[in-house]
């Protein structure tokens, strides 16, 4: 059987391909096959790896003596009889490869902390090899680096691999790597005959570099006894060329986050036509699944317990976009989103891949209440709005990292993680200055010396707050892609985007509920400063009630809306670096315990040390009328100033979606059709029970696979630390009696 | 004489805006301030004094509740308490403008009010959720300090009038929760027609920690909370009696 013909035939349109030739399922779960024997058989023996991995701190072990490339290690397999799907990253599962381009002292640093030897002909290499951090750091001006030192900008990705970019994987099994070298010399080629300036010289450095990551890829494919060359046959040898394409760039890049793209329902074209014509069984197909998604669950990478403090539960961000409607009116969701998310069900939960599936209320009820039966089971999906994304991105785009939409193959960004606008708005009451530190970072606006905190006072100082800190803020991020382009240039993943593409410079904030606070507590209610000896303000007193952002509650709703709209558009003032559009994103991942810890106490009463509410969340306990409030206030913050993204997590416990299992999927999928309905952006869904999170901190061996989502992502609850453990607990628990 | 039903006055405890246990669906609930009743397992006695709270109209309610339009159209408004129906003006408001709104509306009772009252509040809500506290009279009044006439009567009209019904009832160790009472208060309801479904509530100690707030004191500290075994023997109670739980 051919598959129907179309553009994708006479250049790389995956898209095409797809559309032409998806079969769109509205039936329920009852085809789904459980795990085989060869699966369950290789899951037990990861498992029982993961296990002695958390009994060495973390670190299974690191390859140390080779620098990681495409093609640098030897084939490794978990069990080379049962695995249907090969490749690792290194020689052995688990084992940590070394990726020094990013920062030669983050490889050192972490083999300290794990302690393991450093190999002195790696290290002579990076005596003349300069990389990432180095070039960042010889640019950065003070100004900068004291904004970094202070935290008022933290996360940066200046001394690790910045990632979020999704290589259109599905073109290694839809064309072969031979057509897409050829392709990549026929661009190279084109851009012969335009004036040698600075872009064309550096298109033609980058495009050579991407062939060579392609003639890499087929090398390591040969090791393990594939020759792709050629397109895929069938749904084993697209998955494994997928999978081949996918774990060259996790070889080639320590990114922060590695994400897989929009797979599904590509494979599900090959499957439909093996199951069509008896090549393979349902069986059959799902173990491939299974192997393949146990391989996404083993990535890698070697990190500093710093990184792990910020970002913590060793993430990958391997995020796999699920469902969707299709431009022409049909929805993209195939027996295959079922199967990815039946993995959860075959190997138990996990918090990789990063399970995301892309809502509409027009998907079908049967997929809906299927995600919501696998949501109350495993707390392991995210979901974000496909009716916002399908308008602006169309229907080939996925998620990178949490809550990043971009155009799969078309679309990159340059990930800035964030600034910290809490500390900003003290910095408006403290004429600049650091609370903790004292220095003097931000320009020295007047100072404030009204008895109580006047509302139209501290906003004039906070917005020139805000000015200084985007324009400083797009100036890093400008210094840091130039480098990282220089010096750690993402070869495999650029070589499956097309040559022309959109970049933006995603910025990002963090403590928007606790701003939205402060200036509510401000506006509504009386604040009164008090101030240290060096006359920095360090406390507050509160007299009066005031409303709080998170109950739908437009008085304080409408202050977290402006202060996203302003910032956006003040960093859209800056000129950015490639021509990048600038973007924000509301996320904080888990780092929000970090950023309040850098933080003195705020005007909205949070002490200073204590965490923020991750992402766009409302401060936990101060949603007081529900979780649709809830869910109704973070709504109102506009993607249209936020196209980076908008971070909610929602966790209920089960009791309280409804009484019985049935009525508890069917109030979980009113609850997102409203959600998403209402332009909710995204949501995390956590269906859990205070008691088993407590338990499982006292007794982490007895729940290895117990995971939770956080912040547009998923850890597993036993690698979090102490403190992050106690933030999720204490995170409002939406419950009722 | 026509009432403006969004001027109408009334007090509010607080509101819910994801109720999915307290009728069918997804609910926005509206909790009234002020009951009659004092039962001694009560989870909420910052809702009984009628004087606290916050005044609202009817009109500002339901321009809160039809902003939840997009959850609630499949389920629908439960007005809970405190006791609603002791503030029967306001309640009959909200409900009426609800159904202007096409939505759906129940009225969470104890019934503790008499007919004569609650009958217009009944005829507006599309389903009630009434609480029989204790099918014994004496034992009602020792358990809630009012007699259980009232919450009879209003089930005996909802049977004429064909109102749909889920009882509640909660089960307190030692107080409610003993085998012959059930019996007893299970062959009672399934006579009754307009008894959709009945809730058994285990009793929780999770609203001790709200008697610190009131003036009286809270004499079940020492009531062990119901186990999934004693709650699984009350349901095969009703369930032998042909009522769906």
């Amino acid at each position: 059987m051919e598959f129907k013909r179309g553009h994708w035939n006479e250049e790389i349109n995956t898209r095409d391909f797809i559309v032409r030739n998806y079969t769109p399922y509205d039936g329920d779960s009852s085809f789904l096959a459980g795990p085989t024997e060869a699966t369950t058989k290789l899951w037990e023996q990861v498992c029982e790896l993961m296990k002695v991995e958390r009994e060495r701190k973390g670190v299974y072990d690191v390859s140390t003596d080779i620098i990681s490339t495409i093609s640098s290690h030897d084939a490794g397999y978990i069990n080379k009889d049962l695995e249907t799907i090969v490749g690792l990253q290194t020689d052995e599962p688990l084992k940590r490869a070394i990726m020094p381009f990013g920062g030669y002292r983050m490889v050192k640093t972490s083999l300290a902390a794990y302690d393991k030897e450093e190999n002195p002909d790696v290290a002579n290499v990076f005596k003349y090899r300069k990389t990432h951090n180095d070039g960042v750091f010889d640019a950065y001006t003070d100004e900068m680096k004291l904004a970094r030192h202070t935290g008022v900008i933290t996360g940066l990705p200046d001394a690790y691999g910045r990632g979020r970019i999704i290589g259109d994987y599905r073109r290694v099994p839809l064309y072969g790597v031979d057509y897409l070298i050829e392709q990549k010399e026929l661009a190279k080629k084109e851009l012969a005959h335009q004036i040698m300036d600075e872009d064309t010289i550096r298109l033609r450095e980058e495009i050579s570099e991407q062939i060579k990551a392609l003639k890499e890829l087929k090398v390591m494919a040969e090791k393990y006894g594939y020759d792709i060359s050629k397109p895929a046959t069938d749904t084993k040898e697209a998955i494994q060329w997928l999978y081949f394409a996918y774990l060259a760039a996790v070889k080639e890049q320590n990114g922060a986050a590695m994400s897989l793209g929009r797979t599904s329902t590509f494979l599900d074209i090959y499957a439909e036509r093996d199951l069509a014509e008896g090549k393979y069984t349902e069986e059959q197909i799902q173990e491939f699944v299974d192997h393949f998604i146990m391989k996404l669950r083993m990535v890698r990478f070697l990190r500093t317990p710093a990184y792990d403090e910020l970002f913590s539960g060793d993430p990958t961000w391997v995020t796999e976009s699920l469902a969707g409607m299709c431009i022409d009116g049909r929805h993209m969701v195939t027996k295959m989103s079922f199967r990815y998310l039946h993995t959860l069900v075959n190997l138990g939960p996990a918090p990789e891949p990063n399970m995301t599936v892309l809502w509409n209320t027009r998907l079908p009820e049967n997929f809906k209440k299927f995600c919501a039966e696998v949501s109350i089971k495993t707390s392991s999906i995210q979901y974000e709005s496909d009716e916002i994304m399908l308008e602006r991105f169309g229907d080939d785009y996925g998620i990178a990292c949490c809550v990043s939409p971009m155009k799969i193959g078309k679309q990159m960004q340059f990930f800035g993680a964030r600034c910290n606008l809490a500390k900003a708005l003290l910095y408006a009451l403290n004429q600049g200055k650091d609370e903790r530190y004292g220095s003097q970072v931000g320009p020295a606006v007047a100072p404030i010396t009204s008895e109580y905190l006047n509302y139209d006072e501290v906003m004039e100082r906070f917005d020139v707050m805000c000015d200084w800190l985007s324009s400083l803020y797009v100036n890093t991020l400008n210094i840091i892609h130039y480098m990282h382009d220089k010096y750690c240039y993402e070869k495999l993943q650029m070589a499956l985007h097309d040559e022309e593409i959109i970049r933006t410079c995603a910025g990002g904030i963090a403590g928007l509920s606790v701003v939205a606070d402060s200036l509510s507590a401000i506006k509504y209610a009386k604040v009164k400063p008090i101030r240290n000896e060096d006359g920095l303000v360090v406390d507050f007193e509160v007299e009066g009630e005031y409303p709080k952002y998170g109950n739908n509650d437009d008085r304080v709703d409408a202050i977290a809306v402006d202060v996203v709209k302003n910032f956006m558009k003040k960093m859209a003032r800056n000129k950015t670096y490639r021509h990048s559009i600038p973007t924000l994103s509301v996320l904080t991942i888990t780092s929000n315990v970090v950023y309040g810890k850098k933080t003195g106490t705020t005007p909205d009463g949070r002490k200073a040390g204590e965490p923020f509410a991750p992402g766009a969340n409302p401060m936990h306990g101060r949603d007081i009328t529900g979780c649709v409030a809830s869910l109704k206030s973070v709504a109102k913050i506009p993607f249209e100033y936020a196209q980076d993204g908008i971070s909610n997590t929602f966790s209920i416990v089960p009791s309280a979606l409804g009484k019985s299992e049935g009525e508890q999927e069917t109030n979980l999928v009113t609850l997102m059709d409203g959600y998403f309905g209402d332009n909710g952006y995204h949501l995390n869904v956590n269906v859990l029970k205070r008691e088993v999170l407590l338990d499982a901190m006292d007794h982490p061996e007895l729940y290895p696979q117990l995971t939770i989502r956080v912040s547009g992502y998923a850890v597993n609850f036993i690698k979090l630390t102490r403190e992050q453990q106690l933030d999720v607990i204490s995170r409002t628990f939406h419950e009722r009696f | 004489m026509s009432i403006n039903y969004r001027e109408v006055k009334g007090r509010i405890h607080s509101i819910e805006s994801f109720g999915a246990v307290d009728g069918p669906g997804v609910r926005f609930i509206v909790f009234f301030q002020g009951c009659p009743l004092r039962c001694l397992f009560c989870h909420n006695p910052d809702s009984w004094s009628f004087t606290d709270g916050e005044e609202k109209t009817a009109g500002e309610m339901i321009d809160q509740i039809v902003s939840y339009r997009s959850f609630i159209q499949k389920g629908g408004v439960t007005l809970s308490g405190g006791e609603p129906m002791a503030q029967p003006e306001f309640c009959k408001a909200i409900l009426t403008l609800c159904k202007q709104e096409g939505l759906h509306t129940a009225v969470d009772t104890s019934g503790g009010v008499p007919l004569s009252i609650a009958k217009d509040v009944i005829d507006t809500a599309d389903m009630l959720l009434l609480d029989i506290k204790d099918y014994n009279d004496d034992d009602c009044v020792k358990l809630t300090g009012k007699s259980n006439n009232n919450a009879l009567e209003i089930l005996n009209y909802c049977e004429e009038t064909n109102k749909r019904i889920w009882v509640r009832h909660v089960c307190v160790p030692e107080y409610t929760l003993v085998e012959e009472k059930l019996e007893k208060l299970a062959e009672f309801l399934s006579k009754f027609k307009c008894v959709e479904k009945v809730e058994l509530i285990p009793f929780h100690q999770m609203g001790m920690y709200k008697w610190d707030f009131v003036d009286a004191e809270y004499q079940l500290k020492d009531v062990e909370v119901p186990s999934n075994n004693m709650m699984d023997k009350a349901k095969e109670i009703f369930t032998k009696h042909g009522l769906k739980l």
